[in-house]
């Protein structure tokens, strides 16, 4: 497993393939939580139940204002048919050329498999990693981990300057105050 | 190890007596092929242990993929609202490969209840709400997928194999039983 990037760093940028003719960047969902979900692959079993999952949590997540972003070394047209076969409400960005470079920057790239790792990042509204972590490949890490960070994040307004202020270290006091 | 977020209460579903030592808690989806596949064993789970054991089953439809899974879940809840949940919860499992809403109102019907209230309560998502709850909490647990099980509030990682639950099984009624 790899040491993914750790909660405290900045968020690595991206823009990546959304649709065939559509790109998104990270840096268009600046001011919001990004829960970013790096997975080997679609279609295989595991990560199906764990997009499935993500999708109906999904309101949740939307109550704490974040989006979700699915990642995988898949190109745009594969992330297309799997969303619309697995009825997916949020979009699958295609980490497809130069493969994987995402997932790299990410430190969650397998090389000997040239698949993502497992791995779940939930990234502030200041663009910094606030909370990451990496699942065994086979095993689907499940929603509490993201629902538990979302929940430390300071809120939007009470501590946004504060969080911005201070260093990543100081985020968990702030939102205990907040 | 992932633990049980939200305790039992008499507001659950449960199938065995309240001061059993085991309480298996079941995250469940009645569309889902695995949660049926685990359904006659779990009874047999039931039957081996008695009154040492209680089951508590709670929804975690996963509506997207499974169409008529949340359906199902309010249709239990709405059998449940008349005492009849567990009578509603087999019938559906037991007929799984023909669940739909035809098979919901067949079941309603077998069991006594009024199909117009059982339609009135699906159109307007009166058992909605529980049903999300359960869901939710489910959730916050670390439910990944289903079934999945809490013994005595720990998470299940093995099978749902009759032979490795009861193993799992056995060592919290050894824990229960003290040193």
């Amino acid at each position: 497993m790899s040491n993914i990037l750790p909660a405290g760093t900045a968020a690595p940028s991206f823009t990546l393939r959304v649709t065939p003719d559509q790109n998104l960047s990270l840096s268009d969902l600046a001011g919001r939580p990004v829960i970013v979900a790096f997975y080997p692959a679609d279609w295989s079993p595991v990560c199906g139940d764990q997009m499935a999952l993500y999708n109906e949590v999904l309101p949740e997540f939307h109550k704490h204002e974040a989006e979700l972003l699915g990642i995988s070394v898949d190109g745009a047209w594969c992330h297309q048919a799997f969303a619309k076969d697995r009825r997916l409400h949020f979009p699958l960005l295609a980490d497809f050329e130069p493969k994987g470079e995402v997932a790299k920057q990410y430190q969650a790239y397998r090389h000997g498999e040239g698949v993502a790792e497992r791995a779940l990042f939930v990234i502030d509204r200041a663009g910094v990693i606030f909370w990451s972590y990496c699942s065994p490949i086979a095993v689907n890490p499940g929603a509490d981990g993201i629902l538990d960070a979302l929940e430390r994040l300071p809120k939007q307004g009470t501590s946004q300057e504060t969080s911005q202020e201070t260093s990543h270290e100081h985020a968990e006091s702030s939102s205990h105050a907040a | 190890m992932s633990t049980l977020r939200v305790p039992v209460t008499p507001h659950d579903h449960i199938r065995g007596p309240a001061n059993a030592p085991v309480t298996l808690v079941e995250y469940g989806d009645y569309e889902c092929p695995a949660c049926g596949a685990a359904y006659p064993i779990v009874n047999l789970v039931q039957q081996h242990f008695g009154p040492r054991m209680r089951l508590v089953f709670r929804h975690f439809p996963l509506s997207q993929v499974h169409p008529h899974a949340e359906s199902a879940a309010e249709s239990a809840e709405f059998a449940g609202a008349h005492g009849l949940f567990w009578e509603m919860h087999d019938g559906i499992y037991e007929n799984q490969d023909r669940l739909g809403l035809p098979l919901l109102f067949t079941l309603a019907a077998a069991l006594g209840l009024s199909a117009p209230d059982l339609h009135a309560a699906l159109a307007s998502g009166t058992y909605a709400p529980k049903v999300r709850k359960d869901f939710l909490g489910g959730a916050r647990s670390g439910v990944n997928g289903t079934p999945t099980f809490f013994i005595n509030g720990m998470r299940h990682d093995g099978s749902y194999a009759f032979d490795d639950l009861v193993a799992a099984i056995e060592l919290h009624l050894y824990a229960a039983a003290g040193p």
